[in-house]
């Protein structure tokens, strides 16, 4: 049932005025054009790093959990833990240090800028869009590459050493960087689709198969048969692999069963399905919240 | 101003002659699943005004205002904001709206000005043009003395103030208010009403959406109720308080079987049919002059000796204005 009332020539009595100057219009002039791929990113990054280093708690409870992950593994978990001819530490280590944007829970944070709002007003603005998601993988990475920070430096204290030299540590620490980057965006995906900051940290934990059925806490051989093939071919293991190789250095093929070169080459191969796949949903999901 | 007859089935597209239209959606839907938010609607926001899209909480209020935003696409149906067809270009909408949303989205970690200079970058103005348009509108919307502090310590007030300054860094020509007070206390929320007239007493044209009648007669020109994402009625906020009774008598007797002489003794005095509500035993009707109305009810109750509990003089709610209006509970 529909009534209307045609008001079309009726002046409302309380009309704020006609001709009207506002100060606003007046002295804001309205931008030329709308801002590039790389100012939109920078500027989201920019606005999220903030927050973490405004947020002390945050960069905190990153560095605590890291650190009692790697504590409890190296002297409650690591002497029950037959990792052949390599120190369990010197294993481990490694490990951690790759998979540490797996546990930043950077989907928490996502989900929190989609219940705020802030995603509606960004998406509101005339900016390519995914650049929001960019700028956001930027601002985790750099927060994880904190992780991967604290995770090293806790690890020398507890007996961690580089056999590798210097520019292979060099190299896995890029390794490190570009993993958690990749990770990044799966972290995003499921912020996006968790709908809220409970949620989302809900589903941070059902990376932890990924992280645990993998070589990052206990060699594949000491795993069930139907199980080996599944940790074997995980993006974890192909990326802990390629980090371990790197810092062991020596004759990593008789260590490690294959080559330096072919861990790097797989890790890499992984690193970038991770991305395409999870940038490419994120981006669609983002676009149709 | 004395009503003006309904025109039901008003021919689609008849009113572009009236003038310049900031917003108009013909048709418009949106399903989710089995709820149909926008179910046709039909709407228009005259130029130059600001205009009120009145509503109970699930009559599709937000979805439009997100349709309007580029937020959503719509199933079907078609939506001009600014001359431009928001459906094909909404990348061009955006250049020339502003959003403030139901929840203020500033973020608390930064300050005041880093959240305007954020959006500002956003919208595509250089750091120090980004910079100077935080200014003006920090000035504008009294928060330059606060500027510069976190906005966690900001009150509620403050932060839908910033929130409201953050839509208008790009100098928009439409702004979009989604509920701007909602969950706000009455003495901010005035207090908010006065940033908004101050701000929109400019060319920028308003479309802004709200469950409170006072709210939408507080600051708009143009009053558009929906429900169930259909158009239920328009127009100024006095044609409409108008069809609805500017006030309403509303009667509790003390036994239920007196409730239909209550009924013949109101008729006469309200603009419509009272409304019963028999468990409660209570009677309400909308008049025009409720002082006149509520001497007269209690005058010829007490000639006839009817027993009361309760009598009074009241506010339309949203809910009358509706059952006013449609002839059906909201």
């Amino acid at each position: 049932m529909t009534a209307a009332i045609d008001d079309s020539a009726a002046k409302p009595p309380n009309a704020t005025g006609t001709a009207r100057t506002t100060s606003i219009s007046a002295s804001i002039q309205q931008p030329a054009d709308p801002p590039g791929l790389w100012v939109t990113a920078t500027t989201y990054a920019g606005r999220t790093i903030r927050q973490f280093v405004r947020t002390p708690q945050l960069l905190i409870v990153n560095a605590v959990t890291s650190t009692m992950f790697l504590l409890i593994f190296r002297f409650v978990f690591g002497g029950a833990i037959q990792t052949g001819e390599v120190e369990y530490v010197n294993f481990l280590i490694p490990a951690l240090a790759a998979v540490s944007g797996l546990f930043a829970g950077g989907a928490v944070g996502v989900a929190q800028d989609l219940e705020s709002g802030l995603f509606d007003r960004l998406r509101s603005l005339p900016i390519p869009r995914p650049a929001v998601l960019l700028g956001r993988s930027m601002a985790d990475t750099a927060l994880n590459s904190w992780g991967t920070l604290v995770t090293l430096i806790v690890g020398f204290i507890v007996g961690f050493r580089v056999n590798g030299g210097f520019l292979a540590a060099l190299a896995a620490f890029g390794l490190c960087i570009l993993f958690s980057a990749s990770f990044t965006w799966l972290m995003i995906f499921l912020g996006l689709v968790s709908g809220s900051a409970q949620a989302a940290q809900g589903m941070s934990f059902s990376v932890f198969p990924l992280i645990f059925v993998s070589s990052a806490y206990v060699p594949v051989e000491s795993m069930p048969g139907w199980l080996q093939p599944i940790a074997e071919n995980q993006p974890v293991t192909a990326m802990v692999g390629a980090v371990r190789a790197l810092v062991l250095g020596g004759d990593t093929e008789a260590l490690l069963g294959h080559s330096t070169t072919w861990f790097v080459v797989r890790s890499l191969l992984w690193s970038a399905l991770l991305l395409v796949v999870f940038a490419s949903l994120s981006a669609r999901r983002f676009a149709r919240l | 101003m004395s009503p003006i007859p309904p025109l039901p089935d008003a021919p689609r597209g008849a009113r572009s002659s009236a003038g310049a239209l900031t917003i108009e959606a013909v048709g418009l839907r949106k399903h989710y699943g089995e709820v149909h938010a926008l179910a046709g609607l039909d709407l228009v926001a005259p130029a130059g005004q600001v205009t009120a899209v009145l509503g109970p909480n699930g009559a599709g209020k937000t979805t439009f205002v997100k349709a309007v935003a580029t937020l959503l696409k719509p199933d079907a149906g078609s939506l001009t904001v600014a001359g431009i067809d928001a459906i094909a270009r909404p990348d061009l909408v955006r250049r020339v709206i502003g959003l403030a949303g139901q929840n203020a989205a500033v973020e608390p970690a930064l300050t005041g000005r880093e959240n305007l200079v954020m959006v500002a970058r956003l919208f595509g103005h250089g750091s120090s043009a980004a910079r100077s348009a935080a200014q003006v509108v920090l000035d504008e919307i009294g928060l330059s003395d606060d500027a510069d502090r976190p906005v966690k310590g900001y009150s509620g007030g403050m932060r839908r103030r910033l929130d409201l300054g953050a839509s208008l860094v790009g100098a928009p020509k439409v702004l979009l208010l989604d509920e701007p007070t909602t969950g706000l206390d009455p003495r901010t929320r005035i207090e908010l009403w006065e940033s908004i007239r101050s701000l929109v007493r400019g060319g920028t044209d308003v479309l802004l959406t709200t469950q409170y009648l006072e709210e939408a007669d507080q600051l708009a020109d143009h009053v558009v109720i929906i429900d169930h994402g259909r158009v239920i009625a328009t127009g100024t906020p006095t044609e409409l308080k108008t069809r609805a009774g500017l006030d309403v008598v509303e009667v509790r007797v003390r036994h239920a079987s007196d409730l239909p002489a209550i009924a013949e003794v109101l008729a006469p005095l309200g603009t419509e049919p009272p409304h019963l509500d028999a468990p409660g035993r209570r009677a309400a009707i909308p008049v025009q002059d409720g002082t006149k109305a509520l001497t007269e009810a209690v005058r010829i109750i007490g000639e006839r000796g009817i027993a009361l509990d309760d009598i009074g003089l009241r506010r339309p709610t949203l809910d009358e204005v509706f059952l006013t209006l449609t002839g059906a509970p909201s």
